[in-house]
Order: structure tokens, then C-alpha cells, then sequence
């Protein structure tokens, strides 16, 4: 079969569609590219959500946050409800342990309730976490926030609990929001809650 | 083996997460080809460090070592910064 032969006027193609497939290959350039940028960005992100402000559950999220920071991970904690405590300079050095419905403490709920019990079990997970030199929550806080982890407090509940801007750790991210977090989310590999 | 040391990092006494985070503090300053000694106590070190390099670009884990100095076990680990 000839190849010089001018293509039938059956199989030629409109202008208009000319110009269709014209476009359609921009769109599906302008696509590749915006993918390939995408796979390019091998920086990984993980994304805390913090709800929580007793002594024992403040240590999960930063200890994660921190370690996360030294492989190379993008990390941000957003703070909310009582995980705002954990970044409130004053209250998160005074952190309590409840004694009330831990049923790995040696004390039963009955008794657990009492006043007064609430600071002895604070104060013999205090001393256990001296005794094995395990760091502070203020030590993990200012360790996070000098490997970069982006601690953030959450704007509804400061002003739910009164807080105020100045009460937290410098270097602590206010005037966040649910919005701000999710979106974090969204790009993020990892997500937790705590 | 031998390996010559650049650096020395002393994190004994300190607990999880710390020997990991500072371990990554002293390797950034390292200089292409330079080796970190880090001496810990942390048992859990041995493991941490070793996923720590594993996951780190650079970061070649060249030995770990165990041995009792006055009665307690201390862990030593070497990492290399790839040229």
C-alpha cells in the first residue's frame, strides 16, 4: 500500500475537531505534569490529632511527633480540647493521672475516687518517670519544636477554655482551625488520633 | 572491624525517643564520609537506631556493640554519612 497517497476524505479530520484533540492533549499535558510534580515530592508528612492532656497521654503524640521529625517526616500535631494542656506552658509541667477507671493501677475504682487519689498516682508516675529518665512533657515539647514539628493549638477551644495566646509555649501555632487541620490530613501519609 | 570515629554522641542515661533524636541531630552535622559514635544506655536504642538508619538517606550503619562498663550494659552504635 502506497504511504504517499493523500488521506481519504472519509478519515480526514474537521477543523473543529482538530482543534478538539488539540486541546484535549493540552489538558492531558497540563495533567502528566501536575502528577509527575506530585510524585517528585517525596517529602512525607504525618499529621497528629492531640485530644488529650493527662500525664500519660501526653507522651504518645510527642514522642511520635519528635521521632517522626529525625526520619525526615514533615510533622504537625494539631492540638484541641484537652490536648491543648500539653502546649500550655504553665498546666503542662502539672499533668495528672487519673486514678479513676485505669485498671492497671493497684488501686480499686471505689477507692480510686477518693479525694487526694488523683495526686498520689500523678505523683508515683511522676517518680517512675524520673527513676527510668524518661523525659519531661515540657523537655518533648521544646524537642519537637526545635526539630520543626509544627505544634498547633486549635482557636475554638483556647477560647473554649479561656486561654490565651501567650499562655502557650513559643513557637506554638495559633489561630488554627478544624479546616486548617484537615486539609493537612488530606496531604498527609500518616494520621492519627490520640 | 576498624572504625574511626569522628564524632563522639553520649546519650547515656536518656530514655526513648531521645538517643533517636539526638542521634539525628549530630549526624546532620556531620561532613560526607565522617563516622558517629553514639554511646547509649537504652536497650531499646539497638532497634530504634538501626530503623533510624535504615530509613535515613546517607546514613550507613557500620557496627552496634554491646558490653558491660561498670555494671551497666552500654550500647555503642556507628554510623557513617555516605560520600
Amino acid at each position: 500500500m502506497s504511504t504517499d497517497t493523500p488521506a481519504n476524505s472519509e478519515s480526514a479530520l474537521s477543523p473543529e475537531e482538530v482543534a478538539e484533540l488539540r486541546s484535549r492533549v493540552d489538558e492531558l499535558e497540563t495533567e502528566l505534569s501536575t502528577l509527575r510534580t506530585e510524585m517528585d515530592d517525596d517529602s512525607k508528612k504525618m499529621v497528629i490529632i492531640a485530644t488529650k492532656g493527662t500525664l500519660d497521654m501526653a507522651y504518645p503524640p510527642l514522642i511520635l511527633a519528635s521521632t517522626a521529625a529525625a526520619f525526615g517526616y514533615d510533622v504537625t500535631v494539631f492540638h484541641t480540647f484537652w490536648g491543648l494542656e500539653i502546649l500550655h506552658e504553665e498546666n503542662s509541667k502539672d499533668l495528672k493521672l487519673s486514678s479513676v477507671g485505669n485498671p492497671n493501677l493497684p488501686v480499686p475504682n471505689a477507692i480510686a475516687a477518693l479525694p487526694g487519689m488523683d495526686r498520689m498516682t500523678t505523683r508515683m508516675m511522676r517518680g517512675k518517670i524520673e527513676d527510668n529518665d524518661v523525659a519531661s512533657v515540657e523537655e518533648l515539647v521544646r524537642t519537637s519544636l526545635d526539630s520543626g514539628v509544627d505544634l498547633q493549638a486549635c482557636q475554638m477551644t483556647i477560647d473554649l477554655l479561656g486561654y490565651d495566646e501567650d499562655d502557650f509555649y513559643e513557637g506554638v501555632t495559633t489561630g488554627v482551625g478544624a479546616a486548617s487541620a484537615f486539609q493537612e490530613m488530606v496531604d498527609a501519609d500518616i494520621q492519627l488520633l490520640v | 572491624m576498624s572504625t574511626e570515629t569522628t564524632e563522639t554522641l553520649d546519650v547515656k542515661g536518656q530514655n526513648c525517643p531521645m538517643p533517636v533524636i539526638k542521634t539525628k541531630g549530630a549526624f546532620d552535622e556531620l561532613a560526607d564520609g565522617e563516622t558517629l559514635e553514639v554511646v547509649a544506655t537504652d536497650a531499646g536504642s539497638v532497634s530504634d537506631i538501626a530503623g533510624w538508619a535504615d530509613s535515613t538517606d546517607g546514613a550507613e550503619l557500620l557496627d552496634q556493640t554491646e558490653a558491660s562498663e561498670d555494671g551497666e550494659t552500654v550500647y555503642k552504635h556507628y554510623i557513617r554519612k555516605a560520600e
